[in-house]
């Protein structure tokens, strides 16, 4: 038995467009491979090179160099219409002379299904997204999140190789769009087919992704899944797209146990794990996540011992209901968030202006580009 | 007196539009109504008698030119489509920056007289003009052939007049597709042909319809290019009406012709709307 073939695979694929007579690129040299039945995000800011490569798995736009495998076998230079892939589209684009039965049964109907299988599988389809009942109707007698859902029913009856998704729930509101998260990864679960989901919405790609590549500039920063984009980011660019990270530098004074201690003064201290190739005197970049980071008024517990601890001043208190989010002055030179859960505690930890003294464990430092 | 303010706005807000309509459509209308119901010559002067005689009279004497009228402008119509989709289709799609300056040269001919631009068509298609001179010098059409005076050379000048006006209501209606909707068609196993077919030209059909109203009734009514490009054998009604007013003076005629004319094209236009369904293609025209 051979081991499966990735269901979309980009070797050496580069993207350059004209203009003004000048070549741009949009996507440089990138190698991907997606797997069988993966939830797989392209998770960037406007302009990096997202939707152009999702565009290339769909056959929209031809890379200027490279080749596109579907399931193994080269598509490069195959019109859309002859890939077994299927988009839904970032604001819908349903077919806006037909109705809800005719869209979902278009695909169907160029592959010259008999028309009653089609029947059997636009009601099944419709089934699954909930819109039984729903059939003649046309897609502007309909609310957004029924376009949505017929736009992705008309995607996944014809059963394709993979689904590409462009920004789906973009149009959404924030209700709604939580809902279709929850719905698009349970249809994702039962029909098992690929997706390949575009967002630049970070907390969506954390939710549903199998594996997320983050992308800038048309470079794959990092590709890996949720937890490890979260916990360690590849890149100071990485680490502040997805979520939030409190960002510190500073030199190597020394390095014991796996441990490196970055001081600042003889009080405040960063302890970071680092692989052997650190040495004193190395300027390093840390990131540290704001979530893991207590918050003391007075000295810090004896508990602390052996990991960072930075003194400051609040400079911000913000409440969010769930969470209380404080800025502190930090003694490293940098401004550091830390969010505190309001569990127990109803009354707020400090105020502003208040001396506070922040420490974590070592684990929870992480230095960047290692 | 708020009140009595805000039911009344929509009213005065109708007033000019409505005095225009009243004035410069409602009152010619009676006038020519009742013209077309009178009886007399222009020195004893016309009375009104309830003359339907007119009507049946003005049937029977004009209703071939009436029927060669419409057949010409069916057929112009329909070559008004032919032509003009594949214009509007790519100015639409492939015009790009230059979208402006197609539209700018469609509508650079209305800066010349229709009347003049007409009368140069005679000056190209004359026997021994520009264009059957050479043809005829090389012995490929006999000597006797002839364009002018002939129901082509009426029809051709018909659809050249009236181009932009099916161009420009296909146009737009193409201009409003949303291209990833012809993307999704593509996605979804369509080839260009189907899409097409399927996507792009149930689209654009609010555009011909549109096309073939602004269209069809004039061309049906025109009178100058069988005047100017045509002969005996081509005389539409709008020339018949026109001689009936000015140069017969038959005054009652001429407006009994008129209504039979509008009769007939409202008539027409109704049931070609009833049809194609004016009702979905007007939803997807609001869309």
């Amino acid at each position: 038995m051979t081991t499966p073939q990735p269901a979309i695979r980009f070797a050496g694929v580069h993207k350059n467009y004209l203009s003004h007579g000048e070549s741009v690129p949009a996507v440089k040299r990138m190698d991907l491979a997606i797997a069988q039945g993966e939830f797989f995000s392209l998770l960037g800011p406007s302009g990096c090179g997202k939707t152009t490569t999702m565009r290339m798995i769909a056959g929209f736009e031809e890379p200027s160099g490279g080749k596109v495998y579907l399931d193994g076998k080269d598509v490069t230079g195959v019109a859309p219409n002859k890939r077994d892939v299927n988009m839904v589209f970032q604001s819908y684009a349903l077919f806006p002379h037909l109705n809800t039965y005719q869209n979902v049964a278009f695909g169907l109907e160029r592959k010259k299904v008999g028309k009653a299988d089609i029947k059997k599988r636009v009601g099944e389809m419709l089934e699954i997204v909930s819109l039984t009942g729903m059939e003649k109707r046309a897609p502007k007698e309909m609310s957004g999140g029924q376009q949505q859902r017929v736009a992705l029913a008309r995607a996944l009856v014809n059963h394709p190789r993979a689904l590409l998704l462009d920004e789906p729930l973009g149009a959404l509101d924030l209700k709604l769009r939580q809902q279709m998260q929850i719905e698009l990864k349970r249809i994702q679960r039962e029909v098992g087919i690929t997706f390949v989901y575009v967002t630049h919405d970070q907390g969506e790609a954390l939710t549903m992704s199998d594996r997320i590549a983050v992308m800038n500039a048309g470079v794959i920063e990092q590709l890996g899944s949720p937890r490890e984009i979260y916990e360690r980011p590849a890149s100071r660019f990485v680490a502040g797209f997805i979520g939030t990270s409190n960002l510190v530098d500073g030199h190597i004074e020394r390095c014991e146990n796996g441990l490196a201690v970055v001081a600042y003064s003889a009080q405040d201290r960063v302890v970071v794990p680092v692989g052997s190739a650190a040495r004193p005197g190395d300027k390093i970049e840390i990131s540290v996540r704001p979530e893991k980071i207590d918050l003391h008024r007075g000295v810090p517990p004896v508990s602390s011992t052996g990991g960072s601890v930075l003194s400051g001043v609040v400079n911000e208190v913000v409440y969010h209901g769930t969470s209380t989010n404080y800025t502190v002055a930090t003694a490293a030179g940098a401004d550091f968030t830390v969010f505190d859960q309001n569990a127990s505690n109803a009354d707020d930890l400090a105020d502003r202006g208040d001396r506070v003294f922040l420490t974590w464990a070592p684990q929870h430092s992480y230095m960047i580009g290692v | 007196m708020d009140r009595v303010k805000r039911r009344l706005a929509p009213y005065l807000l109708i007033l000019p539009g409505g005095l225009w309509l009243l004035l410069f459509f409602a009152v010619p209308m009676i006038a020519m109504l009742s013209l077309s119901l009178q009886q007399g010559d222009v020195v004893n002067g016309y009375r009104f008698t309830f003359h339907w005689q007119n009507y049946t009279e003005a049937i029977e004497a004009y209703n071939s030119q009436l029927i060669r009228s419409l057949i010409y402008g069916a057929i112009a119509t329909v070559i008004l489509i032919v032509l003009a989709f594949p214009v509007a289709y790519y100015i639409a799609f492939y015009g790009g920056k230059r979208k402006p300056t197609y539209l700018f040269l469609l509508l650079l001919p209305f800066f010349v007289s229709f009347v003049l631009r007409t009368i140069s068509w005679r000056q190209i298609l004359t026997d021994e003009g520009p264009v059957l001179g050479p043809l005829k010098d090389l012995g490929l059409l006999s000597d006797s052939y002839h364009i002018l005076g002939t129901a082509p050379a009426v029809i051709g000048g018909l659809v050249y007049n009236f181009l932009p006006f099916m161009v420009l209501p296909i146009y737009v209606a193409l201009e409003r597709i949303d291209p990833r909707v012809v993307e999704a068609a593509r996605d979804l196993y369509a080839n260009p042909a189907t899409s097409f077919r399927k996507v792009i030209f149930p689209l654009a059909l609010p555009g011909v319809f549109a096309g073939v109203l602004m269209s069809f009734v004039p061309v049906s009514a025109d009178y100058v290019n069988s005047e100017v490009l045509g002969s005996s054998s081509t005389t539409m009604i709008g020339q018949v009406i026109q001689a009936q007013y000015l140069v017969n003076s038959d005054y009652p005629t001429a407006s009994a012709l008129s209504f039979i004319l509008m009769a007939v094209l409202l008539i027409g236009i109704f049931a070609y709307a009833r049809a194609l369904g004016t009702e979905d293609v007007m939803k997807v025209a609001a869309r």
